[in-house]
């Protein structure tokens, strides 16, 4: 099972995938290799790599795993990797919408009960509970405008995938990129505070750093060793 | 009722790039001078490397009145409203928009000082287009050369000098005005991607040369040389290698002694003296107390929105309509660059693109400004190439896809491959004024104190468009002979809020057409300077910091050797 705390795409297929690589980036964590969805790694493994508490802090348990299950379908788990949902990028959402996007909460909680309503109507069940190739097929007609019972199914598709792509690729302090899945995904060499004409190379780039900018101590709230 | 202060000789209203200049020759000709600014200071711990905080949610977290301002954008008067961004392009702070800039440090060509006779001479009058309000400016590069020289040295500017009193060097700009003498600094590093496409298109016989920047390449003036490390755009240096006025001309003047700085300052007024016109100081607010602070001269450093809408907001039974504005100038001859209609290319290898900063980067100025010659083209002016190293990962996943799918397994197999496979030219083009492209105060929208906004009607023209065509053709050109599988145009976009506004408050001899004389002061104030970008009465094909600074120091120069006059 995957772990519980971590609501998530209820296909089974997926859900497998998911829990493979999570294992997979536990290994790497330490190592730093690049993530093989053939080697599933240790339970144990697993188990020290099990996603933080997550406080739902601004969507309803309902909301959220339609949200997850969204954000699943915008950034898959697939043959290339773990995708938004191990990044936690609607983990990500859920903290901004009581922040620094709150602005946003009511374009969510009508766009995600839009979603659902129009799910039921369509497939016959709620968004979370479909298979993938029904949830594609819905956010397909809300990126062409063309679902109803929403404002503008367009941009709620488009807010909800910038939001992810946010959540995904962002330094992980703002509680996505979860283990980094979104930075190695893109090949990112990581957070350095100084770069050499080397690490600028083209034929020879440099091996990735897992670091968060708030690793350095200059930038956290404390300062620490930097006497400020 | 406004408390009043201790009258001052100088207030200067803004202490970004303008306005943080022109304080140090004011406090080494020993006058006093207070500095207003609407934002804080902002230290190096306030610099993280961190995309999502500082390129898209509206970082700093200080005080940003201009958020509160954003100007409104219509294409022409019937036009509705565009959309209107939430974020002010400029920000707020001690040092302004210099924290988070490209530092690009270019000077101007030659020819953008005298479009009109250069055209005139060269091609027939016919060629500027109809009702384009563009003048030769009052003065020559010449003029200017030994305030971009002082900046380039007191400030700290890193490049390649192409052209040293008239003698050429291939390793610089070729096309560039003659220079007194070789920049401070050599240029920041190139990487092997910016050699590739230096050495691309030196094959094909353009001349690329090492762009200038307002950024250290090696120690300089007891800071440190850059790091490269990729967080430059909309981020403040943890190094303090870029050199924005915070780091350089504020805390000299400040060490003079003679200079006071006021952050937080929401100026609101420039007050005038009923009888005669002239200046007396600036109404501010400061955590909700308004203060008057007099002086003997104010100079207005605000950004190109601000400053005119400083002014038009500024009546009184003198100034009717707005402050210096009794020649209806005040807004009229605005542009901006062309900076959206950019092209990218796509690449089969990965380039390594993730760290550097956007002053890093190879330029390209055989098509820019007269640099080729027109007689067979349907278009005045051209522009700049530039490319960079400058990525980062959000940045890097919302890359154009080329027309593939935007989300889906299929376009995350597409940033996978691609993330670092690709780059973009930007290019900065000539713009030139016309008669209804212009600033004024919004009829309806307001900021938070109830005080319109600025209202932008501006849209391009034919010459613009056809030189942003022309230009993408260059580009594709370059990338495609650099081995690109594919480009891709960027949109053309509009003139809406811009960070290279200028115009508004155009600096020339004719009063009736100019709001500004050749120093700077105003031909109806004669005890009000006005700095920054809105003075400019050309756009160049280039960031415009470089000469606003150039300018500032120049105004503040002439005011100080000529104090008693204009102070009087």
């Amino acid at each position: 099972m995957a772990n519980k705390n971590q609501p998530g795409p209820t296909d089974p297929g997926r859900r497998e995938m998911m829990k493979r690589v999570g294992a997979g980036m536990a290994g790497a964590a330490v190592a730093v290799p690049a993530i093989d969805l053939a080697q599933p790694g240790s339970a144990q493994a697993q188990a020290a790599r099990a996603p933080a508490r997550e406080a739902l802090e601004t969507l309803t348990a309902a909301e959220s795993d339609t949200l997850e299950a969204m954000v699943a379908r915008i950034i898959p788990t697939d043959e290339n990797g773990p995708g938004a949902a191990e990044a936690r990028a609607a983990h990500y959402i859920d903290r901004a919408l009581t922040g620094p996007l709150a602005s946003r909460k009511a374009a969510y909680v009508s766009g995600l009960a839009a979603l659902d309503a129009y799910a039921q109507s369509s497939k016959g069940a709620p968004f979370a509970k479909l298979g993938a190739g029904d949830q594609d097929a819905i956010l397909t007609e809300l990126e062409k405008n063309a679902a109803p019972g929403f404002a503008n199914s367009a941009a709620f598709f488009g807010m909800v995938r910038t939001h992810t792509i946010e959540g995904t690729f962002c330094d992980p302090y703002y509680g996505g990129n979860a283990n980094f899945v979104g930075w190695d995904l893109l090949g990112y060499p990581g957070v350095r505070m100084a770069v050499s004409a080397d690490d600028q190379s083209m034929s020879k780039p440099p091996k990735a750093l897992r670091r968060s900018a708030y690793d350095e101590a200059m930038f956290s709230k404390r300062g620490a060793g930097h006497g400020h | 009722m406004a408390t009043s202060l201790k009258k001052t000789n100088v207030v200067v209203v803004g202490l970004g790039a303008a306005g943080g200049t022109a304080v140090l020759p004011l406090a080494r000709a020993g006058l006093d001078v207070i500095g207003l600014e609407a934002g804080d200071w902002l230290t190096p711990r306030d610099f993280a490397p961190d995309e999502l905080r500082n390129n898209f949610r509206g970082w700093p977290q200080s005080v940003q009145k201009a958020n509160n301002e954003v100007p409104t954008h219509r294409r022409n008067a019937n036009s509705p409203y565009s959309p209107r961004p939430g974020f002010h392009p400029m920000m707020n702070a001690v040092g302004g928009t210099t924290l988070h800039f490209f530092a690009q440090a270019w000077r101007l060509s030659p020819w953008d000082f005298k479009v009109v006779s250069e055209t005139t001479r060269r091609y027939g009058a016919a060629r500027i287009p109809k009702g384009c309000t563009v003048e030769d400016w009052p003065f020559g590069y010449d003029d200017l050369e030994s305030y971009y020289d002082k900046i380039d040295y007191e400030v700290g500017v890193s490049g390649k000098a192409g052209n040293i009193k008239s003698k050429i060097d291939p390793r610089g700009n070729i096309f560039e005005g003659p220079r007194s003498r070789e920049y401070p600094m050599p240029p920041l590093r190139l990487t092997e991607f910016t050699e590739h496409m230096a050495g691309v298109a030196k094959k094909i016989g353009w001349a690329p040369f090492p762009g200038a920047a307002l950024i250290n390449s090696v120690a300089y003036d007891k800071r440190s040389a850059c790091v490269y490390h990729g967080f430059c755009t909309r981020g403040g240096c943890h190094v303090s290698a870029k050199n924005g006025p915070h780091v350089t001309t504020i805390p000299k003047a400040l060490e003079s002694g003679r200079l006071s700085v006021v952050t937080r300052a929401h100026v609101t007024r420039v007050e005038v003296e009923e009888k005669n016109g002239r200046a007396t100081g600036i109404t501010y607010l400061r955590d909700g107390v308004e203060y008057f602070q007099p002086a003997d001269v104010v100079l207005l450093a605000g950004y190109t929105y601000e400053n005119v809408r400083l002014l038009l907001m500024s009546r009184s039974k003198p100034f009717p309509n707005g402050l210096a504005n009794n020649s209806g100038q005040v807004g009229r001859h605005y542009m901006t660059h062309n900076t959206s209609s950019r092209v990218y290319g796509l690449f089969p290898h990965d380039i390594n693109n993730w760290y550097g900063t956007q002053g890093q980067g190879v330029a390209l100025d055989n098509w820019a400004d007269d640099n080729f010659d027109h007689a067979a083209l349907d278009f005045i002016g051209g522009g700049n190439l530039f490319v960079y190293s400058d990525r980062r990962p959000i940045d890097a996943a919302m890359m154009p896809t080329f027309g593939k799918p935007t989300w889906g397994s299929q376009w995350k197999a597409f940033i996978k491959q691609n993330a670092d496979r690709w780059n973009l030219a930007t290019m900065q083009k000539t713009t030139l004024p016309y008669e209804d492209n212009v600033l004024d105060l919004d009829p309806t929208v307001k900021d938070r104190l109830g005080n319109p906004v600025i209202r932008i009607t501006a849209d391009w023209k034919e010459n613009d468009r056809r030189i942003s065509a022309f230009m993408q053709e260059k580009m594709k050109q370059w990338f495609m002979e650099a081995g690109a599988s594919a480009t891709t145009p960027g949109p053309v976009g509009t003139m809406g809020p811009s960070t290279h506004a200028i115009g508004g408050t155009r600096m020339g001899d004719n009063k009736d057409t100019n709001v500004v004389d050749r120093w700077g002061f105003a031909h109806e104030v004669p005890n009000l300077g006005v700095l920054g970008g809105s003075v400019m009465g050309t756009s160049g094909a280039r960031n415009p910091t470089l000469t606003i600074q150039a300018l500032s120091w120049r105004t503040a120069e002439r005011l100080a050797q000529n104090w008693k006059s204009i102070a009087a």
